[in-house]
């Protein structure tokens, strides 16, 4: 009667989790405010870009630094364009690297898209005076630096003592260096910022660019003066921050799912999924009675179960084709029940006594139950692997879908049989 | 109830073979035309009130499209305009052209613009894991089958397998393709995962049934009587493999009928491969194991 009682202990204690998970993954309510479900934009609405990066001028050994460093501005650039949870990631096949750009809910596409793609080349220029000029107004002529907007790591608008407005801003170590010198060699002469080839402030430069008062190392570098009204520095400021691309790049594929289209498709998904389970219920209900309400017990903690996997898992983010994949393992999770029953069947018509023929059955149906599951996670392995990031949902939630199922049909059901069938 | 599957073999041959040949035929006349994803372009639902599709695509003439193909959507309620690559500044040009014909009801709904380079890759990726998949399943049937056994070759069974993984992978194939003439659909990246998910399904349902066989031919003593054995084995497995299917045929219903619309095909294609599977594994498969062994006991 031991085994009996550790069975009881066991099933309730999968039942608690069941009951547990069912709250967790319930999209709303207590599940929800714990941790909510992060619905791909296929089923919640928006426009995925993505972009393919020319890194042709880049040396491989930098590929990864210039890969962030595109992140960060796009990033930047799109949260100056207020977009609620936009995402950007990187990502790389057979040596071809892209970014891919995620929109959720964008009202104007095209002037995200062109704020993405635009391509301004910020860089630092040194005014001369034109020493032969007579004329009252000097000229100047602008000497670039090759400091250039891939090396500004950040910037900041401050106001100093006198609450004048002053812009900060921040190197990386190889800007830095290049900077250090450029400012030790040009002590009080104006540097100018330009943008797309044009002065920022296009007055006097004398007037309006900043004057290098001493050599700056350390690549933390200020702006101020007379020149840098608020107006100014807030410009300055989101110029910088917005960056420069430090590799070009071409957008190669745009999907919008619009935000009607894509509630249907998750209200159709979603009642076909339960009505799908439904049927499936149901018919191993009225197929095998007793162990056919058993077997329902043990996919209904299946779904709670793998769904609850799901959530934890951490990126994890749930797409149309992901919940087909899902829908499909659920078609796919009575199998070994299915095997296992048919099995203990015929061991009863053999003449075996029940609880007898309950262990061969499961004894006996082991190697059809697992050789049938690793056809489909060897199918489902190849299309995660070598597929794209549309089909890698489905075939994410099929193959850990068929994995848990074998836990769940097996060991989930074999002790409620234990605990219901005690001869 | 019993089945007698070997002593009809040849009707039920026939008529796998009869369903490929047609199959073959269907995919040969009506060709297989490629998905955005495979060929690159773009497709856009545009909701226009109170047009014609010829409307549409004059409009966008007007406004420099190029070979506008334009074709109204009935579960969408929309039309759906394919085009080559666009960019998001033609998008929005056509997008004003067509509001400023038939009004501000216009509505962009979904979009999907892929360069000709992207599909190119994707194209190439799905033909290797096309292959990868054949691959992968052609060394699980070996490595299920490496036990030599007798009276039948190991060889035979993983040979006989991959041959009705080739019956249920043609049959969709080829109602695809004719579907695909009637209702314009396009062999996409769904298409290629439903015919991978039959390779998986068709060679297991296969799997435990010849299991079945040798077990219970391992059990035979003395004279062994292959035809009677072999029937007995698939009429053994055969409750279990049309109650896995019927189980995996519920959600494909529920999903074809009450499951989003782009997803509509691809629910059928499977459905149509899991028939095809369970079909081949119980009238194709063990016919075959005889038939083969018939032959080369003759020689």
């Amino acid at each position: 009667m031991k085994s009996f009682q550790s069975n009881l202990i066991i099933l309730l204690l999968i039942l608690m989790l069941g009951v547990l998970g069912a709250f967790f993954v319930y999209p709303q309510g207590l599940g929800a405010k714990i941790l909510p479900w992060h619905l791909g934009l296929d089923v919640a609405g928006g426009t995925t870009l993505v972009y393919r990066v020319d890194l042709s001028q880049v040396s491989p050994s930098d590929y990864n630094s210039v890969m962030s460093g595109l992140q960060n501005v796009i990033e930047r650039r799109i949260n100056l364009y207020g977009v609620t949870e936009p995402n950007v990631s990187i990502a790389s096949q057979n040596g071809q690297y892209e970014l891919l750009v995620e929109l959720p809910g964008i009202q104007n596409l095209k002037q995200a898209v062109d704020q993405i793609g635009a391509t301004p080349v910020l860089d630092f220029r040194l005014a001369e005076t034109n020493s032969t000029s007579t004329s009252a107004t000097s000229t100047y002529t602008y000497v670039q630096t090759g400091i250039t907007g891939r090396y500004i790591t950040g910037a900041s608008l401050n106001f100093d003592q006198f609450n004048r407005p002053v812009v900060d801003f921040q190197l990386d170590p190889q800007g830095s260096t290049i900077f250090q010198n450029l400012t030790s060699q040009n002590v009080s002469k104006p540097l100018c910022v330009f943008v797309d080839g044009n002065l920022v402030f296009p007055n006097n430069p004398a007037g309006s660019c900043p004057i290098i008062n001493e050599a700056i190392s350390g690549g933390q570098a200020q702006i101020s003066g007379n020149g840098i009204t608020q107006t100014v520095a807030e410009e300055l400021v989101s110029r910088f921050n917005a960056g420069a691309l430090s590799a070009p790049i071409t957008l190669v594929n745009q999907k919008t799912v619009s935000a009607s289209a894509a509630a249907d498709s998750l209200r159709n998904i979603l009642l076909a999924g339960l009505i799908g389970t439904g049927l499936v219920l149901l018919f191993m209900l009225l197929y095998y009675r007793l162990f056919g309400l058993f077997a329902d017990l043990a996919l209904i903690i299946y779904i709670v179960f793998s769904l609850s996997v799901f959530k934890l898992m951490p990126m994890f983010t749930m797409t149309l084709s992901g919940i087909a994949g899902f829908i499909l393992s659920i078609g796919m999770a009575v199998d070994a029940n299915i095997l296992i029953f048919e099995r203990t069947k015929e061991e009863i018509k053999k003449g075996l006594q029940r609880g007898m023929a309950i262990e061969e059955g499961f004894k006996r149906a082991w190697p059809s139950i697992r050789d049938s599951n690793t056809s489909t996670i060897i199918t489902s392995f190849i299309l995660y692997a070598f597929t794209s990031e549309f089909v890698r949902g489905f075939a994410f939630t099929l193959g850990i879908g068929v994995l848990i199922s074998m836990f769940s049909a097996i060991f989930v059901t074999r002790t409620i049989l234990k605990v219901f069938l005690r001869q | 109830m019993k089945i007698n599957v070997i002593g009809h073999r040849k009707i039920f041959l026939i008529i796998a073979l009869a369903l490929i040949v047609l199959s073959l035929v269907s995919i040969a006349v009506f060709r297989f035309r490629l998905g955005v994803d495979f060929a690159g372009g773009t497709v856009w639902d545009v909701s226009v009130p109170s047009a014609t599709p010829l409307g549409v695509k004059n409009a966008l003439e007007q406004a420099g499209a190029k070979n506008p193909v334009v074709a109204y959507d009935q579960i969408t309620k929309s039309y759906s305009i394919t085009l080559p690559q666009i960019s998001e500044d033609e998008r929005s040009s056509y997008l004003d052209a067509l509001k400023g014909k038939f009004g501000s009801g216009v509505v962009s709904e979904d979009f999907w613009s892929l360069s000709p380079s992207v599909s190119a890759s994707l194209e190439s990726r799905a033909i290797v894991a096309v292959i990868l998949v054949l691959a992968g399943i052609s060394l699980f049937v070996a490595y299920a089958f490496r036990r030599v056994s007798r009276p039948v070759s190991s060889w035979k069974y993983g040979f006989i397998t991959l041959l009705t993984l080739l019956h249920d992978v043609v049959i969709p194939a080829g109602v695809y393709a004719a579907l695909g003439h009637f209702f314009g659909l396009t062999a996409d990246s769904n298409f290629i995962i439903a015919i991978l998910v039959i390779m998986g399904f068709s060679v297991h349902d296969t799997i435990v049934v010849f299991d079945r066989t040798r077990e219970n031919l391992g059990k035979a003593k003395g004279k062994i009587d292959l035809p009677e054995i072999v029937n007995e084995s698939v009429n053994e497995t055969m409750h279990r493999s049309i109650n896995t299917s019927l189980s995996l045929a519920l959600v494909l219903l529920a999903l074809y009928f009450w499951g989003p619309g782009s997803l509509k095909f691809f629910a059928l294609t499977l459905l149509i491969g899991i028939v095809a599977g369970t079909y081949s594994s119980i009238f194709v498969a063990s016919p075959l194991l005889v038939l083969s062994n018939k032959e080369t006991g003759k020689k």
